[in-house]
């Protein structure tokens, strides 16, 4: 059963269009939310909360409706805003504890939850100073840990990476792919950034405008891309050459030979044509797409359309 | 909270692992108390950090002062007082401008800094609701304001017992001024929470909440005293009571608790005494509505 669906969800303010008629399920596991700005993912974040409601159209978390089980639904899932939320005159340990409390765990629950999560997430002995004096990094962590206090089924962190420099990006996102991996929860992360929610996802739902634009795994994603990547230890030149006799598309691209493929004999062809002239394979492969390329792409096809 | 001294080096430090919580989760009634809890403790700086207490703390013990000075004169054998030389319903009167005070220092620090520090999301996603919040935080400002109230209340009631004045009679009058401190508590908590939540700004609220109670109250008392000391006329007098919580509430004590007026003049017969009554059950009802209204704003924000 997937633990997000919606059903032709439409969220208008005056003047725009927040959610168009969006129809998508979401399973467990790592689920990437991608859009430009304004492209309606807090809108359906908040949505999902029941925070907000809905013009038309339904949706349910965990297979509870949101606008009649807002609190239960509430109770299982963990939230991460996109904007700065944290009280500056108070030390991480009290906020989370107080944040454990208000998600109905008792005190001493909350209590040791607290320590356990924040060292989790990376926080040691600062957590026990005000968290007015900390770097970006980590108080995106502490918003972090106030989210999985409880120990939610499932945890929406929205643009968790904002702000930060490469290096806590990359922290960042490692630590997401871990809140499923080991922690055993589910995660709706959005991002507009496409390359680092290739890194961690295991789905990518692509919203534009409030439209479902594209929703499929990761791997679907970087699959199918309609042309092979030879490798050869030497004398490239003379290898297109010999496929080009041979009837392929072929060009060198830097140090490898990209060839458009036509179906499974070129694989043969191929083989066959680098063994006749007496030089290594080293790799023959399918080339894999990014995100980014199929997000062009199909940018362009809307756009067109 | 102290910092919890860190293993020595005789342990070593072993990663459990991610434990999953199994416990008990409390539902959103339990939850509503917790943040009362939190709120009530956060006004007088409990489980804040030493600087949060000076100014609550301080408060209290000045609000205490004039119910101890009166409690030791009645003590005193050489004046010779059969009664306590104020009654305890006007006890509020004459400190409101140290209520007014803490009501002003405590009431943007109970909800200011959640919208300062855009804190209202994370409670909104979690299980409680807007009335829960709005619940919580009028109940814990209301309580702790009765308090800085009743513990006076309590001294001086003590300090008639001790001058052994009549029991009984004491007995209800503390009953019944202790029944008017939370009207009163009400009222200031309602007024100062809904000027309180206007701004992010916790200066803007500490200076709105004394405008409004220390000009509204200046301004009653001195057209009182016009109306009803220099043109004679004590029903329009009363009338004008109306217009600032202090006199309001000493108009309900009146006419409910059978107290004598603190102002120039009480509500004016049983009509004014009726619109009193309502006029304050007016005045915390429509903060509540007020409350309400402004975090339906926040909450979809």
């Amino acid at each position: 059963m997937p633990v997000i669906r919606t059903d032709e969800l439409t969220k208008r303010f005056p003047g725009v269009t927040a959610l168009d008629r969006l129809t998508v399920d979401i399973d467990a596991g790592v689920v990437g939310l991608v859009g430009a700005n304004g492209a309606g993912k807090s809108t359906l974040i908040k949505i999902l909360l029941g925070i907000a409601p809905a013009t038309s159209g339904r949706a349910s978390v965990l297979g509870s409706d949101v606008v009649t089980n807002g609190p239960d639904i509430r109770a299982q899932v963990g939230y991460m805003p996109e904007h700065d939320c944290l009280p500056g005159d108070v030390s991480a340990t009290e906020f989370v504890v107080h944040m454990a409390r208000m998600s109905g765990l008792p005190a001493d629950a909350a209590r040791e939850r607290t320590a356990d999560t924040l060292r989790h997430v990376g926080l040691y002995e600062e957590r026990y100073r005000p968290i007015g004096g900390y770097s970006t990094g980590m108080k995106q962590r502490v918003k972090l840990a106030q989210a999985l206090v409880h120990d939610p089924t499932i945890v929406m962190l929205d643009e968790p990476t904002n702000g930060l420099d490469p290096v806590g990006r990359d922290e960042m996102l490692a630590l997401i792919r871990r809140v499923h991996t080991d922690f055993g929860i589910s995660v709706l992360v959005t991002s507009h950034l496409l390359g680092e929610l290739e890194r961690i996802s295991d789905h990518v739902v692509v919203i534009d405008g409030g439209q479902l634009l594209r929703s499929s795994s990761t791997t679907d994603f970087t699959r199918n891309s309609q042309a092979l990547v030879v490798e050869v230890t030497d004398r490239s030149d003379d290898v297109v050459a010999a496929l080009a006799e041979a009837g392929l598309t072929a060009d060198r691209d830097g140090r490898h030979i990209l060839v458009t493929l036509t179906g499974d004999a070129d694989y043969d062809v191929i083989r066959s044509a680098v063994a006749r002239l007496g030089v290594g394979l080293i790799r023959l492969e399918q080339r894999r797409h990014h995100i980014v390329e199929v997000f062009g792409e199909e940018r362009t096809d809307v756009g067109a359309a | 909270m102290s910092a919890q001294p860190e293993p020595g080096p005789t342990g070593v430090i072993h990663d459990i692992g991610y434990r999953n919580y199994d416990g008990p989760r409390y539902g959103r009634q339990q939850i509503a108390r917790a943040l009362f809890w939190h709120s009530l403790r956060g006004v007088y700086g409990l489980g804040r950090s030493g600087r949060s207490k000076v100014l609550p703390m301080l408060l209290l013990g000045v609000m205490c002062v004039p119910a101890f000075i009166i409690a030791v004169i009645a003590n005193v054998g050489a004046i010779g007082l059969d009664d306590l030389p104020a009654p305890y319903t006007r006890y509020a009167v004459m400190t409101q401008g140290v209520l007014t005070i803490f009501l002003a220092a405590q009431a943007p620090q109970s909800v200011s800094r959640d919208l300062r520090f855009k804190t209202i999301p994370l409670y909104f996603s979690r299980p409680l609701e807007r009335v829960d919040y709005v619940g919580a935080k009028f109940a814990a400002l209301t309580v702790a304001l009765f308090a800085l109230l009743a513990i006076p209340l309590l001294i001086m009631y003590i300090g008639a017992l001790l001058a052994e004045f009549p029991v009984g009679e004491h007995t209800a009058d503390v009953a019944l001024a202790l029944v008017g401190a939370l009207v009163f508590a009400a009222v200031f908590a309602g007024i100062g929470l809904v000027i309180a939540s206007m701004t992010a700004r916790r200066g803007f609220g500490v200076a709105g909440i004394i405008t409004v109670f220390a000009l509204s109250f200046a301004a009653v008392s001195s057209l009182q005293g016009i109306v009803g000391e220099i043109e004679g006329d004590m029903t329009a007098a009363g009338w004008i009571g109306l217009f600032s919580p202090v006199t309001l509430v000493d108009g309900f004590q009146v006419w409910v608790l059978g107290a004598s007026s603190s102002a120039v003049a009480g509500p004016p017969g049983a009509a004014g005494g009726v619109a009193f009554v309502l006029a304050t059950f007016g005045v915390i009802a429509g903060c509540w509505a007020l409350l309400m209204l402004r975090y339906r704003k926040v909450f979809a924000s």
